[in-house]
């Protein structure tokens, strides 16, 4: 199967938000080939003709009526907060643009 | 009182025998004594337990319609957010958390005037079967203070060894309830997904997670299953359905004419030795009180392990993404104006652990485009498989049954290092998960070779968590007649025991 | 159409050349991808019960589900999926027998999770269309917009950045969240390519928008006010020579807030490629932000760096597989659509091509249709909204339907200067006083006394004393001379504050005075 580099590894932190030590990035390199070689095995069965499952439950179309229920008070939803300002949660600078 | 199970104080608290307060206190009372070994919980949380306890005597005094288990204290996996109460997953990154909001769960076990403890420990966000990747240092096993108590829930198994709570609430994803049950020598349930509320349980793996009912006794399970199962409109994933009777089921304890099917990929090869001759005589017990004993195949179950190391990280990498320093948990990095990226990349790196990392960077690369199909999409298939396995078998038989683990309670720091070798636990708890059926662990002996418990998995078809009850009671009166006593009468003494 | 533009990036570098549209058009052709965002009108958000009322003081609607706590589980909103199966019906789609919710995975500060619940690659409506029309140099000319999906997401939170300057996000110390905003449904209608526009594809891409803003009115699902961010456009544009087979590079265009922006953006970006591919060089393929001041974009983030979304079902919801007689009762319950309406009530009004242009550009239809269904004359009506009261609203720089003054109290004037007991001189104080607030067309004209004085009585007594204050005047009317009457007209109206119906005092004069 695939060798993931760190190089790799790097990349999947990236995407991860995780800042991870050069360390890390290699111990991740070599313990993912050992897991992905052992996961990998799925593909031996996961054939065409077997469909894939995401919910165990056979339901459908749960839903809830558009009514308002009462949401947190602005502290309550601010208590949490690292940092807050007026009435909203206070995060440093984004460098990114929005989506 | 703590040595009672949580059925006999009730009574003893209905015939007002005693206080809800005075046994609360009890059990705190033991848990100052005894947890400073055993590191059962996180947080204590004397006042409002207390509080709580009086709460219930009052409306006792005033003649208020009280139910079966009112006033009985109990430890809550700190997976599950309580309002107000310090909230961590075990990890550091929400350390000092707290919620402002109840579990679904929580606010029922309050509804039914459950005295709740405190938080017990666990793998961080429930990833590990030995209680070592807790953040805030490993529990230990009450029959042996040197071995895990089992993961990720060992605080709540731990605790109900320990006689520190005659109730817990675990959850269990891939066997963090009923693992740690096996190796405390504990009764653990994973009722049928869906069965129990998963609006406040913090999610590791949204399509696997489920809470359930943790005690010394299948009749306390069954208690305890009732007042926490139920539909909740806040869960899209829950049952509409009614709760099923496995109070009664537990009471009547009736196998006459069950069938019982033992799978044979999960019969124990490779299992350690004493495991298997436990399991055995449990078959024998159980055929003696009338059930039928049959083997069933299910040969897609060699596949679940890699296919639950797949499906888990993927969902727990989406899952634990909003752990990012913005809106609560740690914040660190924040200075010198220092960007959010950069404060999110750091807190991220201190906050979670090396196995939650671990399991993030595998679960990021599962669903990566290119590589999906390969990984996520085919361990997708894999489930249908598994479901299409139990299904068929359970068309020759009304319940499975297998060891619940490989091996009994190994020790601290054994097996830290070979993340592997720490999956295998789950080998023969994982198939459940991935099914979305019941499964439930019922102590059975001890291994001859070490002295350690070994835990018996009776496994029952979606929605008939009842069978569950019936099976695991009937072995455990059988066994109770055989040992004379319960078998955590011969766990031993804690230091400053009472 | 086809304005000659010497909007140019290369001036904006301060080189020399500028290229015009026109030079763009001779050699290459766009392809255009538009993709519009919808926020519904739902009272509750997509998966939690938080109210969703605009300018709300921060974090004052949201709950642990909208703020991504530990815990919480999205529930989805019936009313969010039934808006959804319109906006699809309306777009001539078809609505899937079977859909479900994906997440898309990515970081940013105002996603409370980390992740959307999107849908992926079963959305809720596929495959539809919207025909549009718009004015070519060989006159009008209809376009398909052909639509390749309709989907159901949520909104994220909003920022505000400080300390830099004029709030944007470039230069500034921190930034304040709110997530009010966060988990508002939000409906994704995204275009398939649409090739073959040629020269008009500025025009095609802003009457698509419009088209789209009309049907979404009329449906009643969306306040669809772009200027509020209740309908957001992103336009992709690429360039390929004339001719050529396989498609260019393409780059989308973001923060179009307006219509007229739509057809700006989407023309710079002609230019702007064409520049590029005359030079040589690559278009990237990125993102880029339009910036209102200079009609320029600017670049984004590259999307060629492009987050992997990962995307996954939703494990914590459940599939929709919508009842096909749902399906059907929604079809019927269907308005009109708006471009059928127009040309119907264009027909009945008897309304010049010029007028109607007009009407719909003043957004005045509904306004005028409700003001004719209560029984004024269709040009009346349209005479009086797009006027008078018109020119007072750009006075006070708001919409017609912001003043005080309703369809109801136009129609009672109509009425009345209709049956003479206004004229329009009157009735232009009776519009000027209901907007003041100070009431009714009827209390209007009781307080300030603005009824037609048309009693024969009154009107002869004021005749005659006109007559008698200018002798020479009545005598030449007597004579013949009928101009002269305006003088003794003109004093009666006078006398009378202008309330005399002039018309009949002209009437009664003449007969008075033997003509």
């Amino acid at each position: 199967m695939s060798t993931l580099s760190r190089a790799d590894v790097a990349n999947l932190a990236r995407l991860a938000r995780i800042e991870m030590t050069d360390q890390e990035l290699d111990d991740l390199s070599t313990e993912m080939d050992v897991i992905l070689t052992a996961v990998a095995r799925v593909q031996e069965v996961a054939t065409s003709d077997v469909k894939p499952t995401s919910h165990p439950l056979p339901l459908r179309n749960v839903v809830r009526a558009d009514v308002v229920t009462p949401s947190l008070t602005p502290e309550a939803a601010l208590s949490g907060a690292p940092a807050n300002e007026e009435q909203r949660f206070r995060v440093p600078q984004i460098l990114g643009e929005e989506a | 009182m703590i040595r009672l199970s949580a059925n006999e104080m009730a009574s003893a608290l209905a015939a007002g025998e005693t206080t809800s307060e005075k046994l609360t206190q009890e059990h705190l009372d033991r848990i100052s004594s005894v947890d400073a070994d055993v590191h059962a919980f996180l947080y204590v949380d004397t006042e409002g337990a207390l509080s709580q306890a009086r709460g219930v005597d009052t409306a006792r005094k005033n003649g208020e319609k009280l139910g079966p288990l009112a006033g009985v204290p109990l430890a809550l996996k700190d997976v599950m957010v309580q309002k107000g109460v310090p909230t961590t997953a075990g990890s550091k990154i929400l350390e000092g958390w707290r919620p402002p909001y109840d579990a679904t769960v929580v606010k029922k076990l309050k509804e039914a005037g459950i005295v709740i403890l405190g938080k017990t420990n666990m793998d961080e966000f429930a990833m590990g079967s030995s209680t070592e990747n807790s953040a805030y240092g490993p529990t230990h096993n009450p029959w042996d203070l040197s071995r895990i108590p089992g993961g990720s829930g060992g605080g709540s198994s731990a605790s109900l060894a320990a006689f520190e709570a005659p109730l817990a609430i675990g959850t269990d994803t891939g066997g963090s309830i009923r693992q740690p049950a096996a190796v405390t020598g504990t009764v653990g349930v994973k009722p049928t997904y869906g069965g129990v509320s998963r609006y406040g349980l913090i999610a590791f793996s949204s399509s696997l997670d489920q809470a359930g009912p943790c005690a010394r006794t299948v009749l306390d399970a069954a208690l305890l299953h009732e007042v926490i199962a139920g539909h909740d409109a806040h869960d899209a994933t829950s049952i509409d359905a009614p709760v099923p009777q496995v109070v009664r089921a537990a009471r009547e304890a009736n196998v006459k004419g069950m069938k019982i099917g033992v799978v044979k990929e999960l019969n124990g090869d490779g299992y350690q030795a004493g495991v298997r001759s436990r399991f055995e005589e449990s078959l024998e017990l159980l055929a003696k009180a009338g059930a039928e004993i049959v083997e069933v195949s299910c040969p897609n179950f060699e596949y679940a392990l890699a296919a639950y190391y797949l499906i888990a990280p993927s969902e727990c990498s989406s899952n634990l993404a909003r752990f990012d320093a913005m809106r609560y948990g740690l914040r660190v990095g924040d200075e010198d104006g220092a960007s959010a990226e950069s404060v999110m990349n750091l807190t991220r790196e201190m906050g979670f652990g090396r196995e939650v990392k671990r399991r993030i960077i595998l679960g990021t690369y599962a669903l990566s485009s290119g590589y999906y199909d390969a990984y996520y999409g085919s361990a997708q298939k894999v489930r249908t498989l598994i479901m299409d396995d139990f299904t068929k078998a359970f068309g020759t038989a009304d319940v499975l049954v297998s060891p619940t683990c490989p091996t009994t309670a190994f020790k601290i720091g054994e097996k830290a290092n070979d993340p592997l070798a720490m999956y295998l636990n789950d080998i023969a708890t994982i198939p459940v998960n991935m099914a979305g059926i019941g499964g439930m662990s019922v102590p059975c002996g001890l291994a001859p070779e070490d002295g350690l418990p070994v835990g018996f998995q009776i496994m029952a078809p979606a929605m008939q968590d009842q069978r569950m009850y019936s099976a695991g009671a009937a072995l455990e009166a059988s066994l109770l007649t055989e040992w004379g006593a319960p078998l955590l009468s011969r766990i031993p003494a804690l230091g400053g025991a009472k | 159409m086809g304005r000659s533009i010497a909007l140019s990036y290369s001036s904006a570098r301060g080189c020399q050349v500028s290229l015009t549209y026109e030079d763009v058009i001779a050699k290459y052709e766009p392809v255009l991808g538009l993709e519009v965002h919808v926020e519904l009108n739902t009272h509750s958000k997509m998966f939690c019960g938080c109210a969703t009322v605009f300018g709300a003081e921060p974090n004052t609607q949201t709950c642990p589900v909208c703020l991504g706590m530990p815990g919480a589980l999205p529930v989805v909103n019936e009313k969010a999926i039934e808006s959804s199966i319109l906006i699809g019906l309306a777009l001539h789609c078809s609505v899937t027998p079977f859909s479900r919710f994906s997440r898309k995975n990515y970081f940013y500060p105002d996603m409370p999770k980390n992740f959307q619940i999107s849908q992926y690659d079963e959305p809720i409506c596929v495959n539809g269309y919207v025909d549009v029309e718009i004015e070519t140099d060989e006159g009008p000319k209809q376009f398909r917009v052909e639509i390749e999906r309709v989907h159901m997401e949520e909104d994220t939170g909003k920022s505000l950045h400080v300390g830099g300057a004029t709030g944007r996000i470039h230069g500034a110390d921190y930034s304040l969240l709110d997530f009010n905003r966060a988990g508002i449904p939000l409906v994704e209608i995204v275009t398939k390519i649409v090739p073959g526009t040629g020269k008009y594809a500025p025009e095609v891409a802003k009457a698509y928008v419009a088209e789209l803003r009309d049907i979404l009115r009329s449906l009643g699902v969306s306040d669809v006010r772009m200027e509020q961010g209740s309908l957001r456009c992103d336009a992709n544009v690429s360039l390929r020579l004339i001719g050529a087979e396989t498609l260019g590079t393409r780059s989308e265009t973001k923060n179009v807030n307006s219509l007229r922006s739509v057809e700006r953006a989407v023309r710079g970006e002609m230019i702007r490629h064409a520049e590029l591919l005359n030079k040589g060089e690559r278009v990237v393929q990125e993102t880029r932000h339009f910036q209102e001041d200079t009609g320029l974009t600017r670049s984004g983030r590259s999307k060629e760096q492009a987050e992997d979304y990962r995307y996954f079902p939703e494990p914590d919801l459940v599939p929709v597989e919508p009842d096909a007689g749902w399906i059907e009762k929604l079809r019927a319950s269907l308005p009109e659509q708006p471009t059928l309406r127009r040309k119907r009530l264009q027909e009945e009004w008897s309304v010049p091509d010029k007028e109607m242009a007009a009407m719909i550009n003043a957004d005045a239809l509904d306004i005028v249709e409700a003001t004719v269904k209560l029984g004024a004359d269709p040009t009346r009506a349209r005479g009086w909204w797009l006027g008078e009261i018109s020119r007072i609203a750009n006075e006070k720089d708001v919409a017609i339907a912001d003043l005080a003054i309703s369809p109801a109290d136009v129609a009672e004037i109509v009425s009345l200067v209709s049956k003479g007991e206004l004229t329009d001189k009157l009735a232009r104080q009776v519009v000027e006083g209901v907007i003041s607030g100070e009431g009714k067309p009827a209390q209007v004209m009781e307080s300030r006394g603005l009824k037609v004085v048309s009693d024969e009585s009154s009107l002869m007594a004021a005749i005659e004393n006109a007559i008698a204050a200018q002798p020479e005047t009545a005598e030449k009317v007597r004579n013949g001379h009928i101009p002269a009457a305006g003088a003794l007209i003109g004093a009666v109206m006078k006398e009378t504050k202008g309330q005399a119906d002039a018309a009949r005092v002209r009437e009664l004069l003449l007969a008075h005075l033997g003509q």
